[in-house]
């Protein structure tokens, strides 16, 4: 388990215990939470659930793919701390991750 | 009543109805929202019932589009095993199988489609079977097993992505294809013939120009199914997997306007403004082709759902998109942008060979339509351009040393 808070483009807020196991964008998607579409349900195949990782959280939450890393090369408004949220797994060691989402996942 | 008080029915809860029902909460409707639902579980995703799921990498928890207390938190009246079998528009009044009947002001039909089912000799075997929902699922994984073989009938996506996982699970497959090829429908021959040397190069072997007329069996259970030529293929189990028909039954009965799929606007919105269809049922109109059609595919279900949830709730409608799907088998993750509607040219891009290559059909200088095998760049930008109409230089689109961030200019 882990306390996971997810910030809107808007600046709301939203703060989840999400299960260890489930990705970060099953947390969010779960719990019907906007600005994070998730359109092929965690295939990696759409890039429609980015997120910026706050602070330090970043290199906690693993290394990009290819995959991954090829598909959000070609999303919108990228930055250093871009991830794809159905890619990051949540344990106990991601307990208080903060993650942004862009103003728009199309 | 103002529209915020509205009761909105939801009929079906597949991806598309079960979509709708969190955006309408999510987008502030406060009205009261019934979803009606077929089968005995709130709604769940389809596509990794053929892959993940077969394959065990993905448990029930998993498929679920949310929590089973998130319909009562949310106050969405989910009804499971429940049916509309009628439809009165001048009372606005759906029944239900159980008899009871629920008044809408707003009516959402995401009835989706069925799996065509074959009337041949000996379809009513024990072992054969479809895969369209979470029970069909659950039946052929306990069907499946090392040193089965499985004969698939129909090569379209369904029965590829489930060889593949089959194959995974220690199975043998055969599968047998009407046309001369796999895919004929919906891929260009490069691509089907690509699949089909994947496929052979896993151990599965194909009977194309195959029709099939009967299925064999012994007490009760399949044991073959016979070809036209009198051949026939012996198998344990079989997979159909030759379509699907949209359920739009309902909206012929109550007169809405239907042509092998519910005909909708822009908005989702049917010849009755009172009420929408969405998903796998609805003729929707596609601005960037000219042209209506039907789709079969989860980007799809979303996409209307966000244009009903936006309709009801005063929302602007969402700017149009690009179609797209994806499919996966072994290590091959395929992406499809756009439709292959009125091409003139297939351009291919990398080496098939390699197993990361892309498809791109062109009208003139415009790409239709993009098959990415491996290769999100392709997909992503040629998604892009899709959109956005612009030509583009087809030396340097046919030329890999040449980024797509180059090629797109």
């Amino acid at each position: 388990m882990a306390k996971i808070t997810y910030v809107e483009h808007d600046g709301t807020e939203h703060v989840l215990d999400v299960k260890s196991g489930l990705s970060v964008m099953e947390g969010a998607v779960k719990n019907n939470i906007p600005g994070i579409d998730a359109d092929c349900g965690g295939a990696c195949a759409c890039a429609t659930c980015h997120v910026y990782v706050e602070g330090d959280w970043l290199s906690k939450t693993g290394d990009k793919s290819a995959m991954e890393e090829s598909m959000l090369d070609f999303a919108e408004s990228v930055e250093a701390n871009s991830r794809l949220a159905c890619q990051i797994k949540v344990s106990d060691a991601l307990d208080g991750l903060v993650v942004r989402m862009p103003e728009s996942q199309h | 009543m103002t529209s915020a008080e509205a009761h909105v029915v939801i009929v079906g809860a597949g991806h598309a109805g079960g979509t709708a029902a969190a955006l309408l909460r999510q987008y502030g409707h406060k009205g009261p929202i019934t979803l009606i639902g077929e089968e005995p579980i709130p709604p769940y995703q389809r596509p990794p019932l053929s892959k993940a799921w077969l394959k065990g990498e993905a448990d029930a928890e998993s498929l679920a589009l949310k929590p089973l207390d998130f319909y009562a938190e949310n106050e969405i009246d989910f009804r499971a095993n429940s049916r509309a079998v009628g439809l009165d528009r001048a009372t606005k009044t759906v029944q239900l199988s159980d008899g009871s009947s629920l008044t809408y002001d707003h009516l959402i039909l995401a009835t989706g489609s069925r799996a065509i089912h074959l009337s041949i000799p000996g379809s009513d075997l024990r072992g054969i079977l479809a895969l369209r929902t979470a029970a069909d699922a659950e039946q052929l994984k306990r069907e499946l097993g090392p040193g089965l073989r499985m004969a698939v009938v129909g090569g379209g996506y369904i029965g590829l992505e489930a060889a593949a996982s089959a194959r995974a699970l220690g199975a043998d497959v055969v599968v047998l294809e009407r046309e001369s090829r796999l895919l004929a429908r919906v891929a260009g021959e490069t691509l089907s013939n690509f699949f089909q040397a994947r496929h052979e190069a896993q151990g599965v072997d194909f009977e194309l120009g195959a029709s099939v007329s009967a299925f064999e069996g012994r007490n009760g259970r399949v044991t073959g199914v016979q070809l036209a030529d009198g051949r026939v293929i012996p198998c344990d189990l079989v997979l159909v997997g030759v379509g699907v028909i949209p359920n739009d039954d309902l909206a012929k009965i109550a007169g809405l306007e239907v042509n092998r799929g519910i005909v909708v606007d822009l908005e989702a919105r049917t010849s009755d403004p009172a009420i929408f269809a969405i998903g796998d049922v609805a003729l929707r109109p596609m601005p960037i082709y000219d042209r209506m059609f039907r789709m079969e595919s989860v980007p799809n279900a979303l996409e209307q759902a966000k244009q009903v949830a936006s309709a009801i709730t005063g929302r602007p409608a969402p700017s149009g998109e690009v179609p797209w799907q994806w499919s996966d088998q072994y290590d091959l993750k395929l992406q499809i942008a756009g439709y292959n509607f009125d091409s003139d040219q297939e351009l291919v891009r990398g080496d098939p060979a390699t197993g990361k290559f892309a498809l791109f059909h062109l009208k003139g200088d415009q790409i239709q339509c993009v098959e990415a095998i491996n290769s999100p760049p392709e997909f992503m930008m040629g998604r892009q351009l899709i959109g956005n109409r612009k030509p583009v230089d087809k030396t340097r689109l046919a030329d890999p040393t040449i980024s797509m961030k180059e090629v797109a200019g």
